[in-house]
């Protein structure tokens, strides 16, 4: 018993202390599980060819894990990773942090003028860009084309959210199994609140007035939250207080929803015939805005690559950095696994090159999305920040989620808007005194 | 005197029993089926049971993917190597407490527990920079470590009840004979108390493999275990239901199979002193 004991530990010690001994250099790329992240790793053999000293590790983690992993390392200058796949959200705050490695001469062919302004503007900070976009998103209305005919409406250029209550009403067949509109309702700063903050900068609020306080006592705010509760409480699906993203595109593609806002990526899955039982039949408008009002307030997020302060081995990371995100990566992925595969949304050649129009019918749509987001003026009023869908400030983390839970509250029945939007108001307000804002 | 119960008891806490265990298991049993479906039969409303075109394909994608053995090596390193440890240092601890007491015994105990009550969140920043100085980030020498002292405190609690119930005099005989501290330890105490050990290994071995805290916050490329593998096929967007229950099965399958084979023993050893 002893002895197998021993040697077992022994044995176990051996394995755990031998380590791996290389010449190349190997660099550690942290990202999520999306599709085009993916495609990316299925790639590698071509960026093994082009660069056979250097060999890359894949750390792919769920987006929140992954957030909290990537912080702490960094906060602690831990060294872990060379490469990291972070929104646009973390880029400005981290950057001024100096924990960003400004990413100057990524290579001729790199092309930074072609980035879409709008995508490049949210990642540059002092001049100066922090992270290379590698696919970038906004809001946008999908809508099934069957539906809208059948209850006799057209969809307009720029429906306004009382359309969308119209449309929705006539759309909802509950004894179908159809419900005119699906929205998020999972709480979360990502989740509910992307959405629901989107929809309020279109009715011309903000969560923050020029001093710093919330603003969740205002009118707007209040009409945002009893839209949202109306269309959903009447036309929406069962159980919505705890659908995300994911939860909205299985009942979408399976013909439960008669329209969706959300991420502009979810058209190629939607139009996808392999996965969407109604992909012939989806059509795409803007964000809605307020009636008389022309703030679509869409979102816009961007997956980008960043590369640590901390990484010793910053050459190696930046030639990675400038290989998966310049035209030349477009070309491959166009060529091995398809246009319409191609990470969208950081490039305008990629909106000017005929062959992605035709394989990718949303595209243009997509391309209006990202132009109309605003995320240095993302309100009609003044306000002290930036960010469309969120608020560049280390605290809206945590902000942002509790408001999510008032709202997901109030959706759930749990609370009425009047109470979720008080409680917001005290939460955040002492939140923001705690942090020092207010002056 | 046993009480007599009658067939018809006897049925009802059966169905009780195995409605519960199903109700416990149901959430596994879905996730391995739902690893058998396309991703599309994954999300369908109406899911089906059993009744859906078995496939898979979910299996070939994560295999073609990623490295399950070499996950799977880090796991079994891991879980292994910490409880092992901490059976070293617990077996002498546990036995100096449940037989040689001091005034603070209870206390110490106490004491032990209580770095269980703290979540384990608060020390991450100062564990991750110890761990950072000292080289030890992503590696598996540093997870055992740091498994080890989680998970010590319930090896030692566990080996202490368990080491309660054998009667000291056994010891004294041995000592009577002759007995050096060490093999009083090996020779007397271990072989009587193999069933406490045995379903304290057991158990410390199921709880190293399912720990993701420090297994993901530790780890990057080199050391992450089957708790990384699954977290990489949870996705934000994109439905990727059906790889994730193959990426779970997979991770579970392991600890699984070793559960069931020492069932047995590890009920033995959980009730091991209840009833006398």
């Amino acid at each position: 018993m002893t002895m197998s004991l021993r040697t077992l530990l022994g044995a176990t010690m051996l394995v755990a202390a031998a380590g791996s001994a290389s010449a190349q250099t190997t660099i550690t790329v942290a990202t999520v599980n999306n599709g085009d992240m993916i495609r990316m790793q299925r790639l590698m053999p071509d960026f093994a060819a082009k660069h056979p000293d250097i060999k890359v590790n894949w750390v792919t983690l769920e987006e929140n894990v992954l957030r909290q992993r990537v912080t702490t390392d960094i906060a602690s200058k831990g060294g872990q990773y060379d490469v990291l796949t972070i929104g646009n959200y973390e880029v400005p705050i981290w950057a001024k942090q100096n924990w960003l490695l400004p990413l100057e001469n990524l290579g001729a062919d790199y092309d930074q003028a072609d980035l879409l302004p709008q995508v490049a503007a949210a990642l540059t900070v002092d001049g100066k860009l922090y992270a290379a976009p590698f696919y970038a998103e906004s809001s946008m209305l999908m809508y099934r084309t069957d539906l809208l005919e059948k209850a006799g409406l057209k969809m307009p250029e720029n429906p306004d959210w009382d359309f969308i209550a119209e449309a929705a009403e006539k759309m909802t067949d509950k004894a179908a199994g159809v419900y005119g509109i699906c929205l998020r309702g999972k709480a979360g700063w990502g989740e509910n609140m992307a959405l629901i903050t989107s929809m309020n900068n279109s009715m011309g609020g903000a969560w923050f007035d020029m001093e710093w306080k919330p603003e969740f006592n205002g009118p707007e705010w209040k009409q945002t939250l009893d839209t949202y509760l109306k269309l959903m409480n009447n036309y929406g699906p069962p159980g919505a207080s705890s659908n995300g993203f994911n939860e909205n595109l299985a009942l979408f593609q399976t013909g439960k929803c008669g329209m969706w806002i959300d991420a502009t990526v979810a058209a190629s899955f939607i139009s996808d015939p392999k996965e969407s039982q109604v992909a012939d039949k989806v059509g795409f408008a803007p964000a809605p805005i307020r009636a008389g009002g022309s703030n679509h307030g869409n979102w816009l997020w961007s997956w980008n690559l960043a590369i640590p302060a901390s990484s010793a081995k910053q050459d190696a990371a930046k030639t990675f950095v400038a290989w998966a995100t310049s035209p030349d990566y477009t070309k491959l992925v166009a060529e091995k696994e398809g246009i319409a595969n191609v990470p969208p949304g950081t490039r305008t050649s990629l909106y000017e090159n005929e062959a992605y129009l035709k394989a990718a019918p949303f595209a243009p749509m997509t391309l209006k999305a990202i132009q109309s987001t605003n995320t240095q003026k993302p309100s009609d009023k003044q306000v002290p920040y930036t960010g469309a869908q969120f608020v560049a400030i280390p605290e809206f983390q945590a902000i942002g989620t509790a408001v999510g839970q008032q709202f997901s509250a109030a959706l759930a029945g749990r609370a009425s808007a009047e109470q979720a939007l008080a409680a917001s108001q005290t939460l955040t307000s002492r939140e923001m005194t705690r942090a020092g804002y207010p002056k | 005197m046993a009480r007599e119960i009658s067939t018809g008891r006897k049925a009802v806490i059966t169905t009780v029993a195995w409605a519960v265990a199903l109700l416990i298991f149901f959430p596994i049993l879905w996730t391995v089926l739902t690893s058998f479906k396309t991703e599309g039969e994954a999300v369908n409303s109406h899911p089906a049971f059993l009744f859906f075109d078995w496939t898979l394909e979910n299996y070939h994608a994560v295999n073609e993917r990623s490295d399950y053995l070499a996950h799977f090596w880090n796991s079994v390193v891991i879980s292994l190597g910490s409880t092992l440890a901490g059976l070293i240092i617990a077996v002498p601890a546990a036995w100096a407490m449940a037989f040689v007491p001091g005034k603070h015994t209870k206390d110490l105990l106490m004491w032990m527990l209580s770095t269980k009550m703290l979540p384990a969140v608060g020390v991450l920043v100062p564990l991750y920079l110890l761990a950072r100085d000292t080289g030890l980030l992503d590696t598996r020498t540093g997870l055992v470590i740091v498994l080890t002292m989680v998970n010590l405190p319930i090896i030692v609690w566990m080996l202490y009840t368990y080491f309660k119930e054998i009667p000291a005099e056994i010891l004294e005989a041995a000592r009577m004979d002759g007995a050096t501290l060490s093999s009083e330890i090996l020779y007397v105490l271990t072989p009587m108390a193999v069933p406490g050990i045995a379903s304290t290994l057991l158990l410390n071995v199921i709880l190293a493999w399912n720990e993701s805290f420090w297994t993901l916050n530790l780890s990057a490329a080199n050391a992450a275990p089957l708790t990384a593998f699954i977290a990489s096929y949870s996705s934000p967007e994109g439905l990727f239901y059906a790889k994730l229950s193959a990426a779970s099965t997979m991770a579970i399958a392991p600890i699984l199979i070793l559960g069931w084979f020492s069932q047995k023993q590890l009920v033995r050893g959980l009730t091991f002193g209840a009833v006398k």
